[in-house]
């Protein structure tokens, strides 16, 4: 029976590793804590128009998807084509949420690859992005009518994502009213 | 040789440099050296999401820094450290606590170490005892060859 023993704990270790491996894929991406709660409290400027200011109340009334992105995002670039596609569904508007960057650069990238967004918060500072938890950017969070945060992705969107995660959110935040 | 030598006096020379630029960035202003450690202790305990491995006081990413400046700010505000790690957790979990609270999802977490050092104990104690016993039957096999 003891000559079995090392056997035993070498399969053990090997089961043991072999999870470690298979859930290494999703170990950067941190369950948000924020899900489930009412989205931070912000007042921030419009990207379009600075004068103008946007607070969260005036958000309340109905869903929205909030994008986090960033002219020096990589990543945003090539997510770009999958928001132009959720905005262009007209089934829930995408507002951006323009992280850490200088308005001149996000406007000269929103008229580089296009702007399919309802419009944009601009986050300069950087301040509200850390309210909503935000560590990298690309960023998405779908936010109901009460504005409690119903989901969050971190990370590129793809077309499987809006498939099976953002749409079928959208049609129950319809059922719910 | 000689130019081996003058490569690596360059490497060095930039390496140094490379660190001088990066610890030119964001001076903070302390008080008193007990405020400054206890800003240090703060930002070592939590982690930089952005290079996971990396905690706020060793990392240089962008939201490091503004994280840094979070801790000042609150700390300038009297909030207490059970405070500012409250605010950390409330926004990316407690995935940002170096040192993982005692809570029913990490227990595993906290009792595996002591669990494996009892198991441990218990096999040793094991093998120990076996092998005494096993010492004292040859000594007694010896002796009576020796009185044989």
């Amino acid at each position: 029976m003891a000559r079995f023993v090392p056997l035993l704990v070498f399969v053990l270790l090997g089961v043991l590793l072999t999870a470690g491996l298979m859930m290494s894929g999703s170990k950067s991406e941190i369950p948000s804590p924020l899900i489930g709660k009412p989205m931070p409290q912000f007042e921030l400027p419009r990207l379009d128009d600075p004068t103008q200011r946007v607070s969260s109340e005036a958000m309340l009334g109905a869903p929205f998807v909030l994008n986090v992105w960033a002219s020096w995002c990589v990543t945003c670039r090539y997510e770009h084509p999958v928001i132009e596609e959720l905005a262009g569904l007209g089934r829930i508007p995408v507002v951006g949420l323009n992280y850490r960057d200088p308005r001149e650069n996000a406007l000269e990238w929103l008229q580089r690859f296009g702007d399919p967004y309802a419009f944009h918060l601009a986050d300069e500072p950087g301040r509200v992005a850390i309210d909503f938890g935000v560590y990298a950017a690309p960023e998405t969070f779908v936010i109901d009518a009460q504005g409690v945060i119903r989901f969050k992705h971190i990370g590129a969107l793809t077309p499987e994502i809006v498939e099976q995660d953002i749409l079928p959110l959208v049609e129950q935040m319809e059922a719910e009213g | 040789m000689n130019r081996m030598l003058t490569h690596a006096g360059a490497l060095l020379a930039a390496l140094l440099l490379a660190t001088t630029t990066m610890a030119t960035e964001e001076p903070l202003q302390f008080d008193s050296p007990e405020q400054e450690a206890r800003f240090n202790d703060l930002a070592s305990e939590l982690r930089c999401l952005v290079c996971q491995n990396q905690t706020l006081s060793d990392s240089d990413a962008p939201l490091a820094q503004d994280l840094r400046s979070e801790i000042f700010a609150m700390m300038a505000q009297g909030k207490s450290d059970d405070e500012i790690k409250a605010f950390m957790v409330e926004r990316y979990g407690d995935f940002v606590l170096y040192r993982p609270p005692l809570q029913t999802n990490t227990l595993v977490l906290w009792l595996a170490p002591l669990l494996l050092l009892a198991v441990g104990g218990l096999v040793t104690a094991r093998a120990v005892r076996r092998r005494a016993a096993q010492l004292e039957a040859e000594e007694v096999a010896e002796d009576s060859e020796g009185q044989a």
